[in-house]
């Protein structure tokens, strides 16, 4: 009570009655503890994750070497050199980016530039619903439905332009259903919804006022896509492409059972492959020493590689974003 | 000013020619880019529906697995893959949703615009690009070789998957809630813990709990991480913390990549079964949006 009586009316308040100043309660900063170890279990998950496959790759390379990057990869003949991987995840997520960019960005101004509200959101929910089937389903059918079908298409492309120069050497014989291209037209309608919901996202932000001038100047709705939303949402819509990029070299199961499981570096699309996931994936199982070693190896480059393309790509997004705000 | 009079009026008619078509073709290009994803969602569904529904049955769902050359489909059944994925999910799930709340309260309530949150926001967003097979590599290396295989170890490496994702789906919902509310509570004397616990996650708990079924919807179509953590056994393991075990995306893998139509049969059955759990919990999702959401933007 004497407490009470000590502070003035207004509110002149003595030692006694100031909790701004007072220690806070244990509870209150074992919480805040609480909270900022789970916050920094991400950083330590991300350095665990470098360090200990690291270690279980030394092996590979140490005793490889730069013939790391070679191109014979013969477990039995402990040859591990994982060129063709790396250059099948490449031809892999470059085909994929072809097919599915031009596609999502596509989506992405049906979206925000052409259909109302009220259309727009079940075709989100589609997108979506593209989002939540398993990698493994898109495996499982592309593997016992499209491969079989694309088959006969690639068969009769292949023979079509057999001997024609570039295009006999790209899409010709020998063509084959689980094939590179097989493995990238999957991995397309896996990144789809990604790269569309971060476009869309990004799109969305551009001014109404950018676009109102634009028609007031008598721009069609393509010109006003090319001149208001365009420059504006350049960036974003590169940072999500390379987000989607990211993704596409990522993603096993699906290329694990399409791509055809043949490490070799060709020109021919139609013909089966390789990547980096599939081979961990295929041959984890049954690898030990060296073998094993390789494979843990071949995790940390896909590793290495996508952080440094997300480093980069939520960098672009960010930076986009923060130029947005200010503005 | 004789000028001004002279001039024609703005012609406001439809632009003409090339400007037309090429508007025209942009419209048309892009609600065929929208088709173009209808078509193979719509067969792949088709497929997993059409195949899957003549194999599934009470006994397909509660059997065991039978050695893959047998070939009628309609016996042997997917009882160990759906309870290992219903047990390693769920598991999964009580390890990453808490910590991944917690770790978005850090980022929100308490980081603000400090360095160290920024960076834990960024690598955490960075996180959600590491390839899923990495961390089914990582769990075998840090796990797997000095513990052996578990359902532990694939809800580990299910709950690294989800981590991320948690994180963000939470710091999002918690940013949406007003300032208000804190300053509300704060000036009824209330500690910090005390406004996050009680005001603050319960306003923003619709979202919260949506996106978490967003991860948990992700996490159980996952194979890659579970690949070199749990195996593939063929009897049921009602113990998730030890012995091999299995799942319902791993039983596809190992079906899809059988040459007997018989397997083959069974993984359109366990297909039909994972897209319907995945399904399922989106579908619920959505509900706790419509329904408890508070805030949205």
């Amino acid at each position: 009570m004497s407490a009470v009586t000590e502070v003035g009316p207004a509110g002149t308040a003595g030692p006694t009655a100031s909790p701004l100043t007072e220690r806070r309660p244990l509870g209150d900063r074992g919480f805040q503890i609480l909270a900022l170890s789970c916050g920094l279990l991400v950083l330590v998950i991300l350095v665990l994750i470098a360090v200990t496959t690291s270690q279980q790759a030394s092996l590979w390379f140490t005793t490889e070497g730069w013939k790391i990057f070679t191109y014979n990869w013969n477990p039995a003949a402990n040859q591990f050199g994982a060129l063709a991987f790396i250059f099948g995840t490449a031809v892999t997520a470059v085909i994929a980016l072809v097919l599915a960019v031009p596609v999502s960005i596509g989506i992405a101004l049906l979206l925000t530039e052409v259909v109302p509200y009220r259309w727009s959101r079940p075709i989100v929910y589609v997108i979506d619903l593209l989002a939540v089937v398993p990698s493994v389903v898109w495996g499982l059918w592309g593997i016992l439905v499209f491969a079989p079908w694309l088959n006969h298409i690639y068969a009769d492309i292949g023979s079509a332009v057999n001997g024609i120069p570039v295009l006999g050497s790209l899409f010709g014989p020998p063509t084959s259903g689980a094939s590179f291209f097989t493995a990238g037209i999957i991995l397309a309608f896996m990144i789809t919804p990604i790269v569309t919901s971060l476009s869309r996202e990004v799109i969305a932000t551009v001014p109404a006022i950018d676009k109102e001038g634009a028609y007031a100047l008598g721009a069609t709705r393509l010109e006003m896509i090319r001149g208001a939303v365009w420059p504006h949402s350049q960036g974003g819509v590169v940072g999500a492409i390379l987000l989607g990029l990211g993704r596409a070299m990522g993603e096993t199961i699906a290329a694990a059972l399409v791509i055809g499981s043949s490490p070799v570096i060709t020109s021919h699309l139609f013909s089966p492959g390789y990547n980096m996931p599939a081979v961990i994936a295929n041959q984890f199982g049954e690898a030990s020493g060296v073998f094993r070693s390789a494979l843990m190896g071949i995790g940390v480059l896909l590793f290495v590689f996508t952080i440094i393309i997300n480093v980069i790509a939520r960098g672009i997004v960010e930076r986009n974003a923060r130029r947005k705000r200010g503005a | 000013m004789a000028v001004v009079t002279e001039q024609q009026g703005v012609d406001l008619r439809e632009p003409r020619g090339w400007r037309r078509t090429s508007n025209r073709i942009a419209t048309v290009l892009m609600v065929v880019s929208f088709v173009v994803v209808l078509i193979p969602l719509g067969f792949v569904l088709f497929t997993v529906i059409a195949k899957g529904a003549s194999v599934i049955s009470w006994q397909f769902l509660t059997g065991s697995p039978i050695p893959p050359n047998v070939l009628p489909a309609n016996i042997g059944g997917m009882w160990p893959a759906i309870l290992g994925t219903l047990e390693i999910t769920g598991l999964a799930t009580v390890l990453a949703v808490p910590l991944g709340v917690l770790g978005a309260i850090y980022l929100n309530e308490y980081g603000g615009k400090n360095w160290l949150a920024a960076l834990i926001g960024f690598m955490s967003d960075v996180m959600t690009g590491v390839p899923s097979i990495i961390m089914g590599l990582f769990i075998f290396s840090i796990w797997v070789l000095h513990f052996g295989f578990s359902g532990l170890a694939g809800a580990f490496a299910l709950g690294c998957l989800m981590l991320p994702i948690v994180i963000r789906s939470t710091y999002e919902m918690l940013r949406l809630v007003p300032n208000s509310l804190r300053e509300g509570s704060y000036a009824l004397g209330a500690t910090k813990s005390r406004v996050t616990l009680t005001v603050v996650l319960p306003a923003a708990i619709g979202g919260i709990v949506s996106g978490a079924l967003l991860a948990v919807a992700r996490a159980a179509g996952e194979t890659a991480p579970l690949l070199f953590t749990i195996l593939v056994v063929t009897e049921p393991n009602p113990n998730v913390f030890s012995g091999a075990n299995t799942s319902l995306p791993s039983q596809i893998f190992v079906n899809a990549s059988s040459p007997y139509v018989g397997a083959q049969d069974r993984g359109w059955g366990a297909a039909l079964t994972l897209i319907a759990i995945c399904f399922i919990l989106m579908i619920v999702a959505r509900l706790v949006t419509a329904r408890f959401a508070r805030y949205t933007h």
